[in-house]
């Protein structure tokens, strides 16, 4: 047959118009659509026996309890326990993202001892053995140089099993400096110490008040106990009000039936104006002023010579008429309630302003009332014998804190950890030549980032405990990984805020991941192997003997139930619970104090920067896993790029979006300006929890951490840390 | 699945979220993502391809300091019943991947029958769906936490909000079992309900007068389903859409904003 292009072409052609026709083409584009859907790297997870166990989450202070889905030994889901007295089935986006802590890339999966220069991340594998016998060696060696007082260890708690066991292990080795993160707590604890006499936790009867007064306090932005909080809002928005005094629209203050916007940190001379107007008007509860309260007369002259609406209003920005009408519905309410402490309480603040807040309370009688503040005890579960001390623990024990704390400066503080960087690098002190990190990210959450990192670059030693790769465990000589919560016992005292004291059982959900070991088992191992007074005062085989002889009779409640509620507990009578010498409660503002001057000049830097909280930006010593990261607005974070909320009246030129370099007295960094309306003029806003430099390559390097941009500043009377703010710029990137 | 089916009611599953109870922490957002696989990548900060089948938007009033307001609003699949199960993605699905069952009220995705053309992306007026455009990829040891009831992605398919469908087929087979053909009201709840901390979201059957979302909203049947409650509304009600996710607002600038209004123009219902 000849092939002329004639035939060529008819054949390609039909050939074409052929195969077109016929299914081949469907076919191929089905068959296309299935090879590029059934590739072997997607996971098929494997079905099998479902179960679920109960335990407690403790990523944050709240304390919630959770039920954990298994599919055979795998966990699958975390959701809220239902029934548990702090949440309620409820549970927040950082409790729900719990498992990809536990199975995520930041994980310390094994001891590691520093192979290169600090924080390089050059780590050498060491078994736990040799990880263990390293510590004791240095602490030895610290010892018998009757050093043992310069040792000292960060916690994030100092309740419960495995802190106390910490500070048991401080005092008969010798060293004071056991130092628990700063928060609102110790406001309140030393609030409540000045004014009942009591050294007591402070609970808040949040579900049965009916008009909530905040002073910027972030309520439903993580305050407290988070969850516990949000349900709190959803019964207020049934019955209650809730005002909120606060220079930026948190989510709080534009949840809130009333959003006061008020110059920052001038929430103190508010409050003092408040209680002006309520005792000028003979609102408050007399029964209570007259009949349990001392200092009141004075307290009474200085409010009204000092803190009169009109001259207030002009340092507030907030008008009369609306001090008097919130004073007038504050104590013509049933049960009013007063709160403050900023965002998400990690700042403890100023101690000026929560005892004029708390004095609002006093005023209108609600401590110890339904629906008001009480008086929470601490819980006395761990009775432990007394330890005994030989010489060398004694003399250490008898040496100053290294943080100032219960000096004579600032006798009524216990723990002053944002002094801690400024004393190791000034000197002023003693040098620091241990230190021990446990359930905290020091080198994150502490103001003043360039004083921290210069700070522990000082310590010769730090051994971090962490589970996870966080700021600290990478700037450490020694990591010796805990158990995750999901793998571990551990006992969860009363959670902060809540009114009732309660116990809860965190429990091992999943079997150890990893080559991690429980950090009380960690210390008894070390407790051991000094022998002496040392091993006498942790008479335990393991950290689970322990904790089932301390928790005793509760124990086999607490496996089942997780929770135990002390089914006795009624708040204190006025009068019982006031241990001050005349046992009555005592108004303690005798004078004007002055507010809380922040660091910067005007003239360099005309805004102020503050910070603000989100619930779905993890701040303490957890950073975001990848859901929780997901889930934060494009307004917040884009790319790698931080945004920063200004009003676009003092935007001054920026555009939406545009690149700016903010600085500060502390430093200065690179962001993008996010136009707000709900912020006040003059003000900038930075989100916490951005700007980590550790864990994985989902949080990592993304935004701007806080800290760096703010130092502290000391409250003069509790040396605990006040700054609100600190004056900035925004400059042209 | 055009029949009802022959023993029992249709069921019209529903969901009424209180505008004034959500705090915008964004719970239901991670708690959807835990409990239906749904991936994540380095970056999730472009909000075009990050897969979040409960979104929570945050709306603002306009206004100036200090009357300045914000309201979240979260946005699951709105799981439209249109006219007669004519949902917008539905219609234009030439794979028959998404479906409208009858005797649930919930728009399905069927991830292996989608051939990636995202027509339904287009159609959808709430942004409710998401195209994979990359395989899944989970670090190392994470997969340990999927679950075998929802099946992970592919590249080239588009997934959205199931209403927890697998939910509901565990609460029917534990029904079967005991020889059950209904569900009580809280046997199927979603993810999102079962997390949300301040309460805001309530799921049950629009049909079944004795359930919460029924009671409060009060969706009238004869005329699209439109809520009776002064405070509920639909977003983009006027699209004709018949959705069913209601929402509860006592604030009326939210209410408005559920739906496209030119600046000047009356209030809300009046079209």
């Amino acid at each position: 047959m000849k092939v002329c292009r004639r035939s060529f072409l008819s054949l390609i052609i039909g050939g074409a118009a052929g195969t077109a026709l016929s299914p081949l083409p469907l076919k191929l584009m089905d068959d296309s659509s299935i090879w590029t859907q059934m590739w072997p790297w997607t996971p098929v997870p494997e079905d099998g026996e479902v179960s679920h166990v109960g335990s407690i989450c403790t990523l944050c202070p709240g304390g919630c309890g959770i039920t954990v889905r298994k599919v055979n030994d795998r966990a699958i889901k975390i959701e809220g326990m239902k029934g548990h007295p702090v949440n309620d089935g409820g549970i927040c986006v950082l409790g729900l993202s719990g498992l990809q802590l536990l199975y995520g890339p930041t994980r310390v999966k094994t001891p590691l001892k520093r192979a290169g220069a600090r924080g390089e991340g050059k780590w050498e594998k060491i078994s736990w053995d040799k990880a263990i016998a390293e510590i004791v060696k240095k602490l030895g060696e610290l010892r018998e140089k009757d050093k043992s007082h310069k040792v000292a260890c960060i916690s994030g708690t100092d309740r419960g099993t495995v802190s106390q066991l910490l500070g048991r292990f401080l005092t008969v080795y010798g060293s004071p400096n056991f130092i628990r993160v700063p928060s609102i707590q110790d406001s309140y604890e030393l609030t409540m110490h000045k004014m009942q006499g009591v050294q007591a936790s402070v609970g808040f009867d949040f579900e049965n008040a009916d008009f909530v007064l905040s002073f910027g306090s972030g309520l439903i932005d993580g305050w407290g106990s988070p969850v516990r909080m949000i349900k709190a809002n959803s019964k207020w928005k049934e019955r209650g009000k809730v005002v909120q005094i606060e220079s930026r629209l948190s989510n709080t203050a534009a949840k809130a039936d009333k959003w006061v916007a008020i110059n920052p940190g001038t929430e103190a001379a508010l409050a003092l104006a408040i209680a002006n107007v309520i005792i000028q008007k003979s609102l408050y509860n007399t029964d209570f002023v007259k009949n349990y309260s001392s200092g009141f007369e004075e307290f009474k002259e200085m409010v009204l010579n000092e803190f009169n609406p009109d001259d207030v209003s002009q340092i507030t920005g907030v008008s009369a008429s609306t001090i008097e009408s919130l004073a007038k519905s504050f104590a013509g309410s049933s049960k009013p309630l007063a709160v403050c402490g900023q965002g998400r309480g990690e700042t403890p603040g100023s101690l000026n302003e929560f005892m004029a807040v708390y004095a609002l309370n006093a005023l209108v009688g609600n401590i110890d009332k339904k629906g008001g503040v009480w008086t929470v005890p601490d819980p006395d579960y761990i009775k432990w014998p007394e330890v005994e001390m030989d010489r060398t623990a004694s003399n250490g024990m008898h040496k100053a804190r290294i943080d100032g704390a219960g000096s004579k400066r600032y006798p009524d503080t216990r723990y002053l950890l944002d002094r801690l960087p400024n004393a190791i690098n000034s000197g002023e002190e003693y040098p620091v030549e241990a230190l021990f990190v446990a359930g905290a990210n020091p080198v994150y959450t502490i103001p003043d980032s360039k004083a921290v990192k210069e700070a522990f670059n000082k310590v010769p030693f730090v051994v971090s405990f962490s589970s996870y790769m966080d700021e600290t465990a990478a700037n450490s000589d020694l990591i010796l990984p805990n158990h995750v919560f999901l793998e571990r016992y551990e006992d969860v005292p009363t959670p902060v805020g809540l009114q009732k004291p309660i116990i809860s059982l965190s429990k091992p959900v999943v079997k150890p991941q990893f080559n991690t070991k429980h950090l009380g088992d960690v210390i008894l191992l070390i407790a051991k192997s000094f022998g002496g007074m040392i091993a006498k005062a942790f008479p335990w085989d393991s950290y689970e003997v322990c904790l089932k002889q301390t928790l005793g009779n509760k124990w086999d409640k607490l496996i089942n139930d997780v929770f135990w509620t002390d089914s006795n507990f009624k708040p204190a009578v006025w009068g019982g619970s006031f241990n001050t010498p005349s046992r009555k409660f005592k108004f303690v503002n005798k004078s004007k104090a002055e507010p809380i001057k922040i660091e910067g000049d005007k003239q360099t830097y005309p805004l102020i920067l503050m910070p603000y909280n989100s619930m779905r930006l993890a701040s303490g010593f957890i950073g975001d896993p990848p859901f929780v990261i997901k889930t934060v607005e494009d307004t917040v974070l884009k790319g790698k790029e931080i945004l920063v909320e200004v009003n676009p009246k003092s935007a001054r030129g920026f555009r939406e979006g545009d690149q700016a370099i903010l600085s500060t007295p502390k430093g200065s960094v690179k962001v993008r300006v996010h136009h707000f309306n709900g912020i006040m003029p003059g003000l900038v806003a930075l989100p916490r929890g951005l700007g980590h430099t550790a864990y994985d390559e989902y949080l990592a390097d993304k935004g701007v951490n806080f800290n760096e941009l703010i130092g502290p500043v000391e409250d003069p009377v509790s040396g605990l840390n006040a700054a609100w703010g600190i004056r900035a710029k925004l400059t042209r990137a | 699945m055009k029949e009802q089916h022959k023993n029992t009611k249709a069921k019209k599953y529903g969901m009424v979220i209180d505008l004034d109870k959500c705090t915008g922490c964004g719970a239901c957002m991670a708690a959807c993502m835990a409990e239906n696989n749904v991936p994540f990548k380095k970056d999730e900060s472009n909000k075009l391809d990050s897969i979040t089948w409960m979104r929570v938007y945050s709306l603002t009033n306009g206004k100036k300091f200090p009357e300045a307001d914000i309201c979240y609003i979260p946005r699951p699949c709105m799981h439209c019943e249109a006219h007669n199960g004519h949902a917008p993605c539905v219609s234009v699905c030439p794979a028959t991947a998404t479906d409208y069952n009858r005797n649930t009220g919930i728009v399905s995705q069927i991830y292996t029958r989608c051939f990636g053309c995202r027509y339904c992306m287009a159609a959808c007026p709430y942004h409710a769906r998401y195209f994979n455009w990359w395989d899944p990829v989970w670090p190392d040891g994470m997969e340990k936490y999927l679950s075998p009831n929802v099946s992970p992605r592919m590249r080239g398919v588009v997934e959205k909000c199931s209403f927890c469908f697998h939910r509901h087929q565990l609460a029917m087979n534990k029904a079967y079992v005991e020889g059950r053909r209904e569900l009580e009201e809280d046997e199927y709840q979603t993810s999102c309900t079962q997390a949300c901390p301040a309460g805001a979201i309530i799921f049950g059957d629009l049909n079944n007068p004795g359930h919460a979302v029924s009671q409060i909203a009060k969706p009238d049947h004869k005329h699209g389903g439109r809520p009776m409650n002064p405070h509920a509304f639909r977003l983009l009600e006027r699209l004709g859409t018949n959705p069913k996710v209601y929402y509860l607002s006592s604030r009326e600038w939210v209410r408005r904003a559920g739906d496209n209004y030119i600046k000047d123009e009356g209030k809300q219902g009046n079209h």
